[in-house]
C-alpha cells in the first residue's frame, strides 16, 4: 500500500472537515469504549491477566527463534508447509506460486492485516487472480477501493448509506427496486454474494492471531464465520503471519484470548475461534488438501532488542485506537499506512521508515489512554517518544521547532535569567490582558490563539511575589 | 512448489532465524538452556483460570446456560436421550424451520431415538452451502463464556459448523466444563488415547454468526449460522453411555462426576 | 482543622511549574496555604521548569541539562510537591528512564523520584488531609487531567477533599478522563485536532451544567479556559488547589480583572 502518513497534517485536516466521516465515528467513541468498560469489569481477574499475558510474549520473544523452529516443526509434522519470508516482496511471491500451483483463478480472504502491509490484493489481481475479502468490512471497503481505516472494524468510516450505495454500485445485477435500508439487509446481501464466492474459490487465505508451538496451530478468530469458511472450503488453505504471533502454548493462548475479545469488541469471547492443524486427514469429508504457512519478518526482527521490541507483543486488539482521542477525531485513513492510532504510531515508523511516518509518533498528547488498556501493556507512549528521540538524533523535524526549544532550554537552564524574562513576560501580558482577562491574538502564538483565546497570566510571577513576600 | 521456491525459503529461513538471534545477542539455544521451554510445551501449566467457574457442577451447567444465552444461543434442557428427536423437531416446528437436516455420520448420534421422529428428514454427511439446518456433536461445552467445543474428524466435518443457516448441537451435561484449560486436557486424553497429535480443526463458538461492520449495530448470521441452539441433555441413560465412544463422554480430569 | 494528626513536621520544597509562575500565581500561594495546613514547611528552590517541553518532543540531552538542576535544587528537601500531575509524572515517572543511561544521575534521580508527588494527591496519601476548611458557592465539574490519572493515580483525591468545601456541589463531567487536547507542544503543532478535542471536551463541560470547571495541571486548564471563553460558554475555570485553599475569590482563569 503506497503510503501517505508524510501528510498526515493534510489527511487529518480533510477528516475533520468531512461531516459524513465525523458522524461515523461517533459510533467508534460511543460503542467500543463502553462495551471494553463493561466487559473488563465484569472479569475481576482482568488486570491480573494482563500483566500475565505480558510475560508470556515476553518470555515468547525472548525464546523467538526456538519456539519458531519448534512450531515448524509441529506444522511438518501435522502436513503442513511453512514458508519463511524475509520481506513483503518474498510473501507476495510465494503466496503467488502456492495459488499457481493449485491453479486457483478466485481466492477468498479473511480479514488479514498482513496481507494489507504486503499489499496482497493488488499483486495478485496484477497476475490475474481474483482476491475476494469476506469479512463483511474488508469486502465493502475493497468495492470502494479503499484501506481500512481500523484493524478489526476496517468500514468503521463509513455509514449505512454509504453501504447502500457501494452495493448499488457494485452489484450490478441488484433490482432497482430491492431494498437495502435496513443494517440487515445490507449483511443478506453479501451473505448471498459472498457464499458463492466462497464455494467457488480454489485457495483461501487467512491471518492468524496466534501460532502455537506445542501443536503447530494457527488459531484464528472472528465473529462472521467468514475466516472458517475461507480456510475449510478450498483446497488450499494459505495462513499469513508475521513471526510474532507465536506463543508456547494452548494453555497461554487460552489465557490471552480471555484478554483479545473484551479489549477489542467487549465481547466475553469472540462468536469464533478456530484452531487449525495441518491440513484434512484421511477420511475427512472437509477441509483443505494443503495447509501452508507463510512466516514473515517484513521489519520485525529488526525491532526485537530494541526500544520498540515491546510493540512485538501487540495482538492487534484495537483497544488503543478505540480509546485514542487522536484517532477519534481524525480517523484511520489519516495515519496514511496500514496501522493507524497508537500502535500504528510506533509500528509504522519501524516499518516504513521514519522518514515517512514521521508525524504519526507526534501527534499524540501523551494522555496514556492507549498504554491503560492496551491488554498487552504495551507502554505506546512511551515508544512514540523513543521515535521522537530518533528524529531529533537525525535532526529531522521543522526547524522552527528546534530554535524554539534551543532557546528555551538556554534560558530554562539559567534560573535568574528566566526568572527575569518570566517576569518581564507576565507584567507586559498582565497589564495588556488585564482588562478582558484573555487575549484573541497574540504574536507568535497562532497555533494558540487560532482556535482558543489565552487567558492573560495575572501579572507577577509566583517567584517574584514569593521573594517579596520572603524579603518581608 | 519449486526447486527454487524451496532453496530460496531454506536461506530466508536461516537468515530470519540468524536476524532474531543477533537481536536478542546470541546463538542458538543450547540444551540447557531449551529444557525449561521444553518442559514448558510438555507441560503445559495452566495460568490464572479466572474464579468464575468454581463452582459446583450444577452450578457450572447453569452458569453455561447463562453464559449461552446472553450471547443469543438458544437452549433447550432435556432429562434424556429419548427426548431429542421431539426436542428437535419441536425447535423447528417453534421457528418455522425446515425439517431437513444434514446430520454429522457420527456414530454417537445414533444413540437417539430418531425412528420416533418420522417426520424429521435426516441425511448424514458434510454441508454442501445450501442445507437449512445441521446437527452435530460436540467435545465440550465451556462454561466460562457459553463456549461450545467443536472438533474436526472423519465422523465430523466442520462445514456442519458454518454452512447452515441453523445449526443444533446435542450436548451431553457431563460434557459441560468450568473453563478453557479443562477441556483442552480432554482433548488432549482423547487424542493421545487414539493416538494421535491435534484434530485438523478445534471449533469454539460462542453464539450465532455476528458482524457489527455496519455502524457497528450488531447483525446475527454474517456468514455463518444465524441460530445456534444447543439441546442440553441432563442425563446419560446406562446403555446409551456404552456407545458414546469417539470423545463425547467425560475424561478422568473433569471437575464434574 | 482535624487534619493530620499523625503526620510528622516535614520539609517540602514547592515545585512551582512554570505555568503556574507565569500563568497563575495564586495556584503556587494556594498550595503553600494547603501544605502548611498539612503541617508541612515549604521552601521554594530556584528553579525554571521541569524540563518536560524537551524530553516530550525527543530532545533528551536538552530534557537532562534542565532536569539535572532540578535535582540538584530538590537535594535536600523531604518531599517535592507540584500542583500538577504532569510535571509531577515529570519528577516521578520520567526523571528515572531519562538519566537511566547515566549511571552518575540516575540515583539522584530515583531519590528525587521518590520523593516526588503531585500536590493533591500528596495532601491526601501521603500527609492524610481528610477535609479542607474552605467554602465555595456553587456546582463544580472536575476534569481529570491525562498525567495525574494514569501516571500518579490522582482521582478520587481532589473529589474527596472538594466534597468537604462548605456550599460546593460536584456534578461529574461526561467524559472527564478524555484528554482535553493541550499535550504541551501537540496543541500548537497539531492546532487542527487539539481544536476537535477541546471543542468536545467545551460541550461536555456545557453539558455538566456546573458553573465551574476545575483541574490540577494549568496546561489544561488554560486551554478549556481559552475554548470556553472562545465559544462564549459561561463557565469560570479554575485551578483545584484554589477552591480548596480558599482562594477563589480572584478572577477565574481568563476573566477581567475587575480590581
Amino acid at each position: 500500500m503506497q503510503s501517505t502518513s508524510h501528510a498526515f497534517k493534510d489527511n487529518a485536516q480533510r477528516a475533520l472537515h468531512d461531516p459524513r466521516l465525523q458522524r461515523a465515528m461517533e459510533n467508534l467513541r460511543h460503542g467500543f469504549q463502553e462495551r471494553r468498560r463493561v466487559a473488563a469489569a465484569a472479569l475481576p481477574e482482568f488486570e491480573q491477566l494482563r500483566d500475565i499475558a505480558r510475560d508470556i510474549k515476553n518470555h515468547t520473544l525472548a525464546n523467538l527463534d526456538w519456539y519458531l523452529e519448534r512450531y515448524e516443526e509441529k506444522v511438518l509434522a501435522s502436513g503442513g508447509h511453512v514458508h519463511w519470508c524475509r520481506t513483503a516482496a518474498e510473501a507476495r511471491e510465494t503466496i503467488l506460486a502456492i495459488c499457481r500451483s493449485a491453479g486457483a483463478r478466485t481466492v477468498t480472504k479473511g480479514k488479514s492485516m498482513i496481507a494489507e502491509e504486503i499489499a496482497l490484493n493488488d499483486f495478485l489481481e496484477e497476475k490475474g487472480i481474483e482476491p475476494v475479502e469476506t469479512d463483511l468490512g474488508e469486502y465493502i471497503i475493497q468495492l470502494r477501493r479503499e484501506p481500512p481505516s481500523h484493524i478489526i472494524a476496517p468500514a468503521v468510516h463509513l455509514n449505512q448509506d454509504d453501504v447502500e450505495d457501494t452495493f448499488r454500485r457494485s452489484h450490478t445485477d441488484l433490482p432497482a427496486d430491492r431494498s437495502l435500508g435496513e443494517a440487515r439487509e445490507l449483511c443478506d446481501e453479501a451473505r448471498t454474494i459472498l457464499r458463492s464466492k466462497f464455494l467457488a474459490a480454489d485457495v483461501g487465505i487467512t491471518g492468524a492471531n496466534f501460532l502455537i508451538a506445542e501443536t503447530g496451530s494457527s488459531i484464528i478468530v472472528t465473529n462472521e464465520g467468514n475466516g472458517d469458511l475461507t480456510q475449510t472450503l478450498p483446497k488450499v488453505h494459505v495462513v499469513l503471519a508475521s513471526l510474532e504471533k507465536v506463543v508456547p502454548t494452548l494453555e497461554d493462548v487460552s489465557t490471552i484470548l480471555r484478554l483479545l475479545a473484551r479489549s477489542a469488541t467487549g465481547q466475553e469471547f469472540s462468536s469464533y475461534t478456530t484452531v487449525s492443524t495441518g491440513p484434512r486427514r484421511p477420511g475427512d469429508l472437509d477441509g483443505p488438501q494443503e495447509y501452508h504457512v507463510v512466516l514473515l519478518d517484513n521489519g520485525r526482527s529488526a525491532m526485537l532488542g530494541t526500544e520498540f521490541h515491546e510493540m512485538l507483543r501487540c495482538i492487534r486488539c484495537s483497544a488503543c485506537m478505540n480509546h485514542c482521542p487522536v484517532y477519534s477525531a481524525v480517523g484511520g485513513h489519516a495515519y496514511g499506512w496500514v496501522y493507524p492510532g497508537p500502535m500504528g504510531a510506533v509500528l509504522t515508523p519501524g516499518l516504513i521508515g521514519i522518514d515517512e511516518a514521521g508525524h504519526l509518533p507526534n501527534a499524540s498528547t501523551f494522555c496514556g489512554r492507549c498504554e491503560s488498556v492496551c491488554p498487552m501493556k504495551i507502554p505506546l507512549p512511551k515508544m512514540m517518544r523513543h521515535w521522537r528521540e530518533r528524529q531529533v538524533e537525525r535532526g529531522l523535524g521543522p526547524a522552527a521547532a528546534r530554535w524554539g526549544l534551543g532557546a528555551w532550554a538556554f534560558l530554562a537552564s539559567r534560573p535568574a535569567l528566566y526568572g527575569l524574562a518570566a517576569k518581564l513576560g507576565a507584567g507586559v501580558l498582565g497589564r495588556l490582558g488585564r482588562r478582558k482577562g484573555r487575549f484573541a491574538a497574540l504574536p507568535l502564538a497562532g497555533g494558540w490563539t487560532g482556535v482558543r483565546d489565552m487567558p492573560a497570566p495575572e501579572g507577577r510571577t509566583f517567584r517574584d511575589q514569593w521573594a517579596e513576600r520572603n524579603r518581608r | 512448489m519449486t526447486d527454487a521456491q524451496g532453496k530460496g525459503d531454506k536461506s530466508a529461513r536461516s537468515q530470519m532465524l540468524g536476524a532474531v538471534r543477533r537481536a536478542l545477542g546470541r546463538g542458538p539455544l543450547d540444551a540447557t538452556a531449551a529444557a525449561p521451554l521444553e518442559r514448558r510445551l510438555a507441560d503445559h501449566p495452566a495460568n490464572l483460570i479466572p474464579a468464575r467457574t468454581d463452582r459446583p457442577a450444577p452450578a457450572v451447567l447453569d452458569l453455561f446456560v447463562q453464559m449461552a444465552e446472553a450471547v443469543s444461543t438458544t437452549v433447550d434442557r432435556v432429562a434424556d436421550e429419548r427426548a431429542v428427536p421431539a426436542a428437535v423437531s419441536e425447535y423447528l416446528a417453534r421457528y418455522n424451520l425446515p425439517s431437513d437436516i444434514v446430520m454429522s455420520p457420527d456414530p454417537v448420534l445414533d444413540v437417539f431415538p430418531w425412528h420416533e421422529r418420522p417426520l424429521l428428514s435426516i441425511h448424514r454427511g458434510r454441508s454442501q452451502g445450501d442445507d437449512p439446518v445441521s446437527l452435530t456433536p460436540a467435545f465440550a461445552g465451556i462454561a466460562e463464556t457459553g463456549t461450545l467445543m467443536l472438533e474436526s474428524g472423519a465422523d465430523r466435518p466442520t462445514t456442519l459448523n458454518f454452512l447452515p443457516d441453523t445449526h443444533i448441537v446435542v450436548l451431553f451435561a457431563d460434557q459441560v466444563v468450568g473453563p478453557y484449560e479443562v477441556a483442552w486436557n480432554r482433548l488432549r486424553a482423547q487424542q493421545a488415547a487414539a493416538g494421535g497429535g491435534m484434530p485438523r480443526t478445534v471449533n469454539f463458538v460462542t453464539g450465532p454468526s455476528r458482524t457489527g461492520d455496519i455502524e457497528q449495530k450488531i447483525q446475527l448470521g454474517a456468514h455463518g449460522p444465524r441460530r445456534l441452539h444447543i439441546v442440553l441433555v441432563e442425563g446419560r441413560s446406562p446403555a446409551a453411555g456404552k456407545e458414546s465412544e469417539g470423545g463425547i463422554g467425560p475424561a478422568a480430569d473433569g471437575p464434574r462426576p | 482543622m482535624e487534619n493530620t494528626p499523625a503526620a510528622s513536621p516535614c520539609r517540602v520544597g514547592l515545585f512551582v511549574t512554570c505555568l503556574v509562575d507565569l500563568f497563575r500565581p495564586t495556584v503556587g500561594f494556594a498550595a503553600v496555604k494547603l501544605l502548611e495546613d498539612a503541617g508541612c514547611t515549604v521552601v521554594v528552590p530556584q528553579q525554571t521548569c521541569c524540563g518536560q517541553p524537551a524530553y516530550n518532543s525527543g530532545d533528551k540531552a536538552r530534557a537532562k541539562q534542565v532536569a539535572r538542576q532540578v535535582i540538584a535544587a530538590f537535594a535536600d528537601v523531604d518531599y517535592v510537591v507540584a500542583p500538577s500531575g504532569s510535571c509531577g509524572g515529570m519528577l516521578h515517572e520520567h526523571y528515572p528512564e531519562l538519566f537511566a543511561d547515566e549511571p552518575e544521575t540516575a540515583l539522584a534521580a530515583q531519590h528525587l523520584a521518590k520523593r516526588s508527588h503531585e500536590l493533591i494527591s500528596f495532601l491526601v496519601d501521603v500527609r492524610g488531609m481528610k477535609r479542607v476548611d474552605a467554602r465555595f458557592e456553587g456546582a463544580v465539574t472536575y476534569h481529570d487531567s491525562c498525567s495525574g490519572l494514569r501516571e500518579l493515580g490522582v482521582k478520587q483525591q481532589p473529589r474527596q477533599l472538594l466534597r468537604s468545601v462548605e456550599g460546593l456541589s460536584i456534578r461529574e463531567l461526561p467524559g472527564a478522563e478524555t484528554c482535553c487536547g493541550f499535550g504541551g507542544t501537540f496543541c500548537v503543532k497539531y492546532p487542527a485536532i487539539s481544536d476537535r478535542m477541546v471543542t468536545d471536551k467545551a460541550e461536555d463541560i456545557r453539558r455538566s451544567g456546573a458553573g465551574t470547571l476545575l483541574a490540577g495541571d494549568m496546561g489544561c486548564l488554560l486551554n478549556m479556559a481559552g475554548k470556553l471563553s472562545r465559544l462564549g460558554v459561561p463557565v469560570a475555570v479554575r485551578h483545584v488547589a484554589e477552591v480548596l485553599a480558599d482562594m477563589a475569590d480572584r478572577p477565574s482563569i481568563g476573566a477581567p480583572d475587575r480590581k
